[in-house]
């Protein structure tokens, strides 16, 4: 049976793609940001997923507005990089997974989640710099990526409520596939961040704390936000963050918090980033001690001793 | 017909790319979405007003555009992610436009991202309505209704205690 390891939630940015592209991650400004994901991606390397579900947002490179699904799963078998006006970004082509999207597809539609099947995308930024950020700029990805693209475009985006019910739809789906799959679902996007009109440059930590500190501890408090609470606060494209409820949906009700890491700015936005595993249950051998990196199973302690360093 | 009203015509300095908007800009990013050939971005480069034509726009977007006003194309319906395609035919990124737009020198608005971003304090509402530009009122506010309904459930169940 498949089953979703972690959730991880990542902001992404399209400078931090130029920075990687344009090799400067060496200049201070970049180091700044790319090292709060060095110790993410010890983790990714443990963890090994065998699939992930990406969820992002297109940035009219896949659909402009002729077409707007609010929510979109990429049943393909490739998915290329987007020419975004600068020439597709030099990654790899992204392997799907149709077979597990496929039942992907058809689990949630049952489950009363209209989503639109797409056999044809290309992909940009907001797919590939979270993958560069998680396992670096290795010459093939590592794993299959099934895309679930959410519409954050065009206003309204689906609530954030839909949106974590939609991550739920998908652990079902996932859990009632027959192959053993380990599988790592990305929430991306935000965080705080305005980059139209006169008040671009919005940054708001305190919200972005809050809403990280929420994610991981009471969710459903942040399914009730509305729209209007996002886009004043965390800017007019700090949106965005209704992606990473379906990440959070499709986790257990109780997580662990592996890794944070927030810093501003890089270009207009506030980078943030989480890791969340299901919480591990205390072994027999140490009751008490469920929080802690060694009362959990001993994968999770080998991780944590991997030098991951914990937000708490 | 005048523009709906929405709540979100309060926040200060935002154009929300809603259905409306979307629908009167449709020429606007339909250009821009036709910037990511580079076959397109030579033809409108080497005669703009002329490749204009193809797209049903109204003169004042086919001014706005001309004039690289981003904040006038997205009043008229343009997207952010739209128009800087359009950004980056002139090779300007993201953070040049985001500049341009809020009237800053480039090197003012670097210098403000660095230093952590605007600030949301005095930026949340041009009524002032919400939060008379701090954030302790707002909360106030948005915590009232939930106030009441905690009232209300206790009352109903000090009648069934």
């Amino acid at each position: 049976m498949a089953r979703i390891i972690a959730g991880v939630s990542s902001s992404h940015v399209p400078a931090i793609g130029a920075a990687i592209d344009n090799k400067q991650t060496e200049e201070p400004y970049w180091k700044r940001v790319f090292s709060g994901f060095e110790k993410s991606k010890e983790w990714m390397a443990q963890a090994k997923p065998d699939v992930v579900i990406l969820i992002y947002n297109d940035h009219a490179s896949a659909f402009s507005v002729e077409m707007v699904p609010t929510f979109a799963l990429g049943c393909a078998a490739e998915f290329p990089p987007a020419d975004e006006g600068w020439g597709p970004r030099p990654v790899p082509v992204v392997k799907g997974h149709p077979q597990l999207a496929a039942h992907i597809a058809q689990s949630v539609i049952l489950d009363e989640f209209d989503i639109t099947v797409v056999n044809k995308m290309e992909v940009d930024h907001g797919l590939t710099v979270p993958m560069n950020l998680l396992f670096g700029s290795p010459k093939e990805w590592p794993c299959p990526v099934i895309p679930v693209a959410v519409n954050v475009v065009l206003y309204p985006p689906p609530t954030g409520h839909r949106c974590f019910m939609l991550g739920r739809a998908i652990r079902k789906a996932v859990e009632s596939y027959p192959e053993d799959l380990r599988v790592v679902v990305f929430g991306t996007g935000g965080m705080s961040h305005q980059i139209s009109g006169p008040r671009a440059g919005l940054i708001n930590s305190k919200f972005d704390k809050a809403f990280l500190d929420n994610l991981s501890k009471d969710p459903k408090k942040l399914t009730r936000m509305p729209h209007i609470e996002y886009m004043r606060e965390a800017g007019a494209e700090g949106i965005e963050m209704v992606m990473w409820l379906v990440m959070r949906g499709a986790l257990p009700e109780k997580v662990d918090e592996v890794y944070r890491f927030y810093t501003v700015p890089a270009s207009n936005t506030a980078v943030g980033h989480i890791i969340l595993e299901p919480h591990h249950r205390a072994t027999k051998k140490a009751p008490g001690k469920a929080k802690k990196p060694a009362g959990k199973i001993k994968r999770a302690a080998a991780r944590a001793t991997s030098a991951v360093r914990r937000s708490r | 017909m005048a523009r709906e009203q929405h709540d979100y015509d309060d926040i200060p300095g935002t154009f929300v790319f809603d259905q409306d908007r979307s629908r009167q800009g449709f020429g606007i990013n339909m250009f821009c979405m036709s910037l990511m050939k580079d076959e397109n971005r030579k033809a409108f480069k080497a005669n703009e007003a002329e490749y204009l034509k193809k797209f049903n726009l109204t003169p004042e977007q086919t001014d706005a555009i001309l004039k690289r006003d981003y904040n006038r194309m997205l009043e008229l319906g343009g997207n952010i992610y739209f128009t800087a395609k359009l950004g980056a035919t002139d090779g300007h990124s993201f953070r040049h436009l985001a500049a341009v737009m809020t009237g800053s020198s480039q090197d003012d608005y670097a210098n403000m991202m660095l230093a952590g971003g605007r600030s949301v304090e005095g930026n949340r509402s041009k009524s002032g309505k919400v939060a008379k530009s701090v954030k302790k009122p707002a909360k106030k506010s948005a915590k009232k209704p939930a106030k009441a309904k905690v009232k209300t459930r206790s009352k109903s169940r000090s009648k069934r205690g």
